[in-house]
């Protein structure tokens, strides 16, 4: 137990809008263990993002409810947790990355100003130290004229710049754990590459936990230790990154991978998945995935598969169910 | 941003000329002053030789020519009435109205902004309905209604503060309110809707994950993004209190330019009610290039430009 450092177990979370209920995220389980890269995979609209607000404690407070499950981080159970006391932890032992760099930065506020906040916040520093330790923390992300830096506004800074300083600004408090919320979509892709390898280095050099969502599987191949697969709300797939590509057990998963585009087969279509996510209004009983996949029989639309574990490798279908006689 | 400031400083000069040209020739089609002068069985050459002693059987053209070429160098004229400088007379009530609309500014900011910040905290809880319900009477109500009210109350009544006048602090509490009851609805309305966007923005989530504690948060991290459109508000609304708040420096016999305007107005007195847009037109096209430099200041993203 001692070395994970965040578990997730049952999460329900429901949103109200108006009289109407949903809910984006439907008994969500996984742990990241401490040094560990989780990735989590999902179209848009799987509930990556809600899931990993609800770590942060960031979910709008009067339109959301985590209404079952429990979030435990170091041992301790953030579910009910005060916000004052949340507070503590945000930008100290956890931080976030968020996935649009030109919008995520306060425009009417210098880097360095933004960037003092969470050791205004958390660390007992004086101006000058403060002031130190952005620096140092901007060299080491890579950003050149640091002393400038911190004296220019966010709109003077190129996209792939700005997300360098996210993430020093989530690197300051030196957190157990980091989020990171798709950190490169919005970057063109040299950038991409950079932003990723530098993510890499940084938690090699300060041994915290990532917690990577991205739809990228380039990227979970690329950046990860153990990959979630979510959709509509809920995992469908766990394992180890190899075993999941070597080896994927359900059909999304497997839509997913062959859905990436690879250098040789040019002639043909970029494969895809059929239909979309449905909406958390529109699920039905059954498999969620069932009205979208191409083995799906008859049970799948009746009843909801249940987990099935093989060693390390968790997946949610009927086709995995040792005893599926109806299959074809 | 000296570029920027020169030509803008350009357009403050272009709009004054404007809106003295637009009332130059909207005062002229509403006929001469000339017979409002004399007794109503003056004969028409008397009129006549009155009009040429003014000048205003010119033709029009010319008129306007020669009244820019003056207008242009401070010569308004003298008062018809008093034949006092016309220009001399509008600036000596200047600074009754510049009281009266200072303290019905400040009042409304000290009022509205926290009203603002507090009903988008608070959205959609009760404080923040009654808040609203409450701004959209305040912007409804005409000012001489609430101006005779507030007399009828507190004067009429209660007896406690004067009708109207002018000289002490006291006279000025019942017009303050009267005029910054508008500017209060609106400066609140406004300060609300531009914090509920600001809080919706992605660096406010920012900023949250950084550990900031909500007063914070609102007061340093989304305010200042809320007052930028707010400035540009602020300025429309002091340009109207300064120019004049005809109406209530009329209900509150408030010695002013407002009320100064309304009475050349009434006696066609042309060169004071010239000189009075003069002077309005400028304060407003000032104040509104103030709050152009002052919007660049608190926007680094126009400053840098």
């Amino acid at each position: 137990m001692s070395d994970t450092i965040l578990k997730v177990k049952d999460l329900k979370i429901q949103f109200k809008t108006g009289k109407k209920t949903v809910q984006p995220i439907r008994g969500v389980d996984f742990s990241i263990k401490k040094g560990e890269t989780l990735g989590v995979v999902g179209e848009s609209g799987s509930g990556k993002s809600v899931t990993s607000l609800a770590v942060m404690g960031l979910l709008p407070e009067k339109t959301s409810e985590i209404i079952s499950g429990e979030i435990v981080f170091d041992g301790k159970d953030l579910t009910n947790l005060k916000e004052k006391h949340f507070r503590k932890l945000r930008g100290n032992d956890i931080s976030m990355i968020f996935q649009e760099p030109m919008t995520s930065l306060n425009p009417v506020f210098t880097i360095g100003e933004q960037l003092s906040e969470p050791l205004k916040q958390h660390k007992k520093m004086s101006k000058k130290e403060i002031e130190t330790a952005i620096i140092a923390v901007l060299t080491q992300v890579g950003i050149p004229r640091a002393e400038q830096i911190i004296h220019e506004y966010p709109h003077q800074l190129s996209g792939g710049m700005r997300q360098r300083v996210m993430i020093s600004l989530a690197l300051l408090g030196q957190p157990k754990l980091m989020i990171a919320d798709e950190p490169t979509t919005a970057l063109d892709v040299t950038i991409q590459a950079q932003i990723l390898k530098l993510m890499k280095d940084i938690k090699k050099q300060h041994d915290m936990s990532l917690l990577l969502i991205t739809h990228d599987l380039g990227v979970v191949a690329e950046m990860c230790d153990r990959v979630v697969v979510m959709y509509a709300g809920e995992i469908v797939e766990v394992a180890e990154v190899k075993e999941l590509f070597d080896n994927p057990l359900h059909p999304y998963t497997r839509g997913l991978i062959e859905s990436l585009p690879s250098k040789n087969t040019r002639k043909n279509r970029l494969y895809s998945i059929k239909g979309q996510v449905p909406k958390p209004n529109e699920i039905t009983k059954g498999c969620i995935f069932a009205n979208r996949c191409p083995f799906a029989f008859s049970k799948c639309f009746e009843e909801t598969p249940p987990v099935q574990h093989t060693g390390n490798h968790m997946s949610k279908c009927w086709l995995q169910d040792s005893n599926k006689d109806e299959v074809s | 941003m000296l570029d920027f400031i020169i030509k803008r400083f350009f357009q403050v000069i272009v709009v004054v000329l404007l809106a003295l040209t637009v009332v130059f020739f909207l005062i002229r089609i509403s006929g001469d002053p000339t017979t409002l002068f004399l007794p109503p069985d003056a004969p028409k050459d008397q009129i006549e030789e009155y009009k040429e002693l003014l000048g205003y059987n010119r033709p029009l053209i010319v008129q306007y020519g020669d009244f820019m070429f003056h207008a242009v160098q401070g010569d308004f004229g003298e008062s018809l009435r008093s034949q006092e400088d016309a220009l001399g007379i509008v600036l000596s009530r200047i600074p009754a109205t510049f009281q009266l609309a200072i303290s019905a500014l400040l009042i409304a900011l000290i009022i509205a902004i926290p009203l603002g910040v507090l009903s988008a905290y608070k959205r959609n809880t009760v404080f923040d309905k009654v808040g609203v319900a409450l701004t959209i009477v305040g912007q409804a109500i005409p000012s001489f209604w609430l101006g005779l009210i507030l007399i009828y109350f507190f004067a009429a009544q209660l007896k406690i503060l004067p009708s109207g006048g002018g000289g002490t602090a006291i006279h000025l509490i019942l017009p303050t309110l009267t005029l910054a009851a508008y500017s209060v609805a609106r400066f609140t309305r406004f300060t609300r809707s531009a914090m509920l966007d600001v809080l919706r923005k992605d660096y406010i989530r920012t900023s949250k994950a950084s550990g900031v504690p909500t007063f914070r948060l609102i007061m340093r991290y989304a305010l200042r993004n809320s007052l930028i459109p707010i400035i540009t508000l602020v300025a429309l609304d002091l340009g109207v209190l300064l120019g004049g708040a005809v109406i209530t420096e009329v209900v509150f016999s408030w010695p002013g330019v407002g009320r100064l305007l309304m009475q050349s107005l009434m006696n066609r007195d042309f060169p004071i009610v010239l000189a009075g847009v003069f002077i309005i037109a400028l304060i407003y096209a000032l104040v509104n290039f103030i709050a152009d430099v002052l919007y660049a200041y608190v926007n680094p993203q126009i400053r840098v430009k």
